[in-house]
């Protein structure tokens, strides 16, 4: 009697569990999810979304944004971007939920933090030292008299 | 046996590597014309013969789909078409190695053989280079990426090649770039063999230069081809991804650029001579990291690398070796070769400077944001770096260069001034202002690719101002290089910034018979059939589009399915008008019966190839008019010499 009730109430654990969990299969199971490949009607928003989308990393491919690549997780990443731009997002707080689920490596445009720093400080260095060598190349008091020159 | 013979053929390879080094290096301290040294020359020619044995017992073991060799097995199938068993030879790791090495090996034996400018010494100086840098190549192929190696029971049938490499394109593209690093490996022996004899003329700038031409034409080249490979392959329409891998290639093209032009400087001018040859240093190994990154495999994952740890030890050590020695050797030498002639800011090869400085902050962009993820992943901490941080960042040094490369031909050598060229400098800002004026007019053009679109015009017209004024059939040949090539850049900048700037995309699931539109085109999905080809099968679409009154355009999408190995990919089918391209992909069934269809409208996205072909023509022009030249005087010079020993034998007779 007991262990029918536990196989009963088992049953509908499971049941109960399968719903909550139907939405977030929906957005992973086979079937594309729909706005996977189909557009926004609004141009304007299916810009902002576009824009958005080449700078999001497929995790599952190498090196393509989710907007180049047949990937299914890319295509369920491709159908979150646009229903949260449809619900009025701003792109930025889209990234940024992407960021915190999945990490700074879903974006494909580092923001500065203390792991990133070098990628900013290392351009400006190469433009001061790209200024000084050119001073220093060209800078030198134009044509001097010929000094001495051979190998 | 046949496996056999190339290997053996190998062995004997390296071993007149070696010789070649010690006979080059033995002629730096005695006689050149003794003993070893005697033997460097043929020792070099020897070696690309067998190396060029090698190569070929690859290809025939390709060609005749022999299982019993490891790398058949691995990499071929007995079903494939021909063409793509012999592309497969070079379609793997070691395959590619054998082939980079053979190149090299024969353009040693080809200098061996014909050039004869150099003083003896630094000739045999920098085959003793070409030799040392072989030397680690035939140690790597021999001890950890043997191409010949046997399975103890032969493959019943081979594992195939990846669907996406199976494609007439792809089959030329490594060998087109691995020409190009091998041109910059014999540009890099040669500044070595310079810098040693401390012999850095205008005349080993004119040996030299041929070679770093050469180069850069196939890299170019390989360039061009890889990215529109990845354009209608990679079925999103997508031409540049800032990928490792095409990092790789492009870090070496920016290299040699510079190169280049430094080159012309120290042959014209005998200027820039320890920067010519820090360029030779950097543009060699920049090919090195690209070849070994790509294939170690660190490019994909630091993880994927640990996974075979012996050859990554091994390619990192090579590495250290090569960049590292040239650096150091650099280092301690460049301090004995003088600086050559003084120039002005206002002068031709002040504009050259500044180019070539921006030219290798760029490199150093593109290095830096290549390696970084590295470095931090191997920290467990994983950053991407993308378009969103290339373009942005390198458009810092790339515009002012574009622009001073717009008005640097037009500077006299040594001093000039901006008054002269004020007529033209007027022309070309008010063309880039005008430009910038009307499309920020014609709507909503994110900065970058405005900015592209004007740079890009204005340079398209400032590139044909050096032939103002001058008799067109008397331009040499390679000031018409120049000039295509400069031009070329503006096309290919045109293009990339007319694709950013406005292509129409189109995702729609549509039913048999329905129309969408994209741009201004009119599309319509009239049907869908299955189709089979040699190693696949594969829904083809029949698509119709129509621009305004036309005739309708018949576009046929495949999404195909490879069973060795099992696969798919999407064939897209391209329209090209013009001024752009159509673009469309046949995606999946949805379930409710529908297709999915994308379509993109691509406004003079082609002009980023047509770009890439007037840039290596233009390189190559540039190649023959100076090897003409050079042939001329020769025969010039030769015909003086005999003339005057001739009227001497007369004026004693």
């Amino acid at each position: 009697m007991t262990r029918h009730f536990l196989a009963w109430m088992a049953g509908l654990a499971a049941m109960a569990s399968a719903m909550f969990a139907m939405p977030i299969l929906a957005q992973s199971s086979t079937a594309p999810a729909p706005y996977a490949y189909q557009q926004l009607d609004d141009p304007a928003l299916e810009r902002r979304a576009t824009d958005l989308m080449h700078t999001l990393r497929c995790l599952t491919c190498q090196s393509q944004s989710i907007a180049d690549s047949d990937a299914s997780m890319a295509g369920d990443m491709r159908h979150q971007v646009r229903t949260r731009i449809l619900a009025g997002e701003e792109p930025e707080a889209i990234r940024a939920w992407l960021i915190e689920r999945y990490g700074d490596y879903v974006s494909y445009d580092p923001q500065v933090s203390a792991t990133t720093w070098p990628l900013f400080a290392v351009p400006l260095l190469l433009l001061l030292l790209a200024g000084l060598i050119l001073r220093k190349r060209i800078g030198r008091g134009g044509v001097a008299d010929r000094e001495g020159e051979g190998t | 046996m046949i496996a056999e013979l190339g290997l053996a053929a190998l062995w004997l390879c390296a071993a007149l590597a070696v010789l070649q080094l010690i006979g080059g290096a033995l002629a730096q301290r005695r006689d050149t014309a003794s003993g070893l040294a005697a033997m460097v020359r043929p020792a070099a020619m020897l070696q690309g013969l067998l190396a060029g044995l090698a190569f070929a017992c690859l290809l025939w073991v390709f060609a005749v789909t022999d299982l019993s060799v490891k790398l058949v097995a691995t990499n071929s199938h007995s079903l494939k078409p021909m063409l793509f068993k012999l592309s497969g030879a070079w379609g793997n790791h070691e395959g590619s190695m054998l082939l980079w090495v053979t190149v090299m090996a024969l353009a040693g034996g080809l200098i061996a053989m014909v050039e004869k400018r150099l003083p003896e010494k630094t000739m045999q100086a920098t085959l003793a280079a070409q030799g040392f840098v072989a030397i680690g190549f035939y140690a790597f192929l021999l001890i950890s990426s043997n191409p010949f190696e046997r399975l103890a029971v032969a493959a019943v049938e081979g594992q195939g090649l990846n669907p996406l490499l199976q494609d007439a394109g792809l089959a030329f593209h490594p060998p087109t770039l691995y020409f190009g690093y091998v041109g910059l490996s014999v540009a890099f022996s040669f500044a070595v063999g310079a810098l040693l004899t401390r012999n850095v003329t205008p005349e080993f700038a004119r040996v030299m230069r041929p070679w770093v031409l050469g180069a850069w034409v196939f890299l170019t080249l390989g360039i061009t081809a890889g990215s529109y490979w990845a354009y209608y392959e990679l079925g999103w329409g997508g031409w540049w991804f800032w990928d490792p891998v095409e990092n790789a290639s492009l870090m070496p093209w920016l290299a040699a650029t510079a190169l280049l032009h430094s080159v012309s400087v120290l042959a014209a001018r005998d200027a820039l001579r320890t920067w010519t040859i820090m360029l030779g240093v950097v543009a060699f190994s920049m090919s090195m990291l690209g070849t070994f990154l790509v294939r170690s495999g660190l490019l994909t994952s630091v993880h994927a690398f640990a996974v075979d740890p012996e050859r990554g030890t091994f390619i990192l050590f090579l590495l250290a070796i090569y960049i590292g020695g040239a650096l150091l050797l650099f280092g301690l030498r460049a301090g004995h070769v003088r600086e050559g002639e003084r120039f002005q800011l206002t002068s031709r090869e002040g504009a050259l400077v500044f180019n070539n400085v921006m030219l290798s902050a760029i490199l150093g962009i593109v290095l830096l944001g290549t390696l970084y993820p590295l470095l931090t992943e191997a920290f467990d901490v994983r950053v991407s770096v993308g378009p969103p941080y290339f373009n942005p960042v390198g458009a810092i040094f790339t515009i002012p260069m574009l622009l001073v490369m717009a008005v640097g031909p037009l500077l006299r050598w040594r001093r000039d001034s901006i008054e002269r060229i004020k007529l033209p400098i007027a022309i070309v800002t008010s063309i880039i202002v005008s430009v910038a004026v009307l499309a920020a007019l014609m709507g909503d053009i994110a900065v970058l690719p405005l900015l592209g679109l004007c740079v890009a015009i204005g340079l398209a017209v400032a590139s044909f101002l050096p032939l103002r004024g001058r008799n067109l059939l008397r331009v040499p040949i390679a000031t018409w290089g120049m000039v295509l090539a400069h031009f070329g850049i503006a096309v290919a900048l045109f293009g990339m910034a007319s694709d950013s700037a406005f292509t129409k995309e189109r995702l729609a699931a549509l039913q048999l018979g329905e129309e969408v539109t994209v741009g201004d085109w009119r599309v319509t999905l009239d049907g869908v059939d299955p189709v089979a080809g040699p190693n696949w099968t594969a829904m083809e679409a029949q698509v119709s589009a129509w621009r305004g009154s036309g005739a309708p355009i018949l576009l046929l999408p495949q999404s195909r399915n490879f069973w060795a190995p099992p696969m798919q990919t999407s064939e897209s089918a391209l329209a090209t008008q013009w001024d752009g391209q159509l673009y469309a992909v046949i995606g999946n069934r949805t379930e409710d019966g529908r297709w999915q269809l994308r379509v993109w409208w691509k406004p003079f996205v082609t002009f980023i190839w047509y770009g890439g072909l007037l840039i290596a023509l233009g390189g190559a022009l540039a190649a023959i008019g100076r090897v003409m030249a050079d042939l001329k005087r020769r025969s010039v010079r030769a015909r003086a010499n005999s003339r005057r020993t001739e009227r001497r034998a007369k004026g004693f007779a």
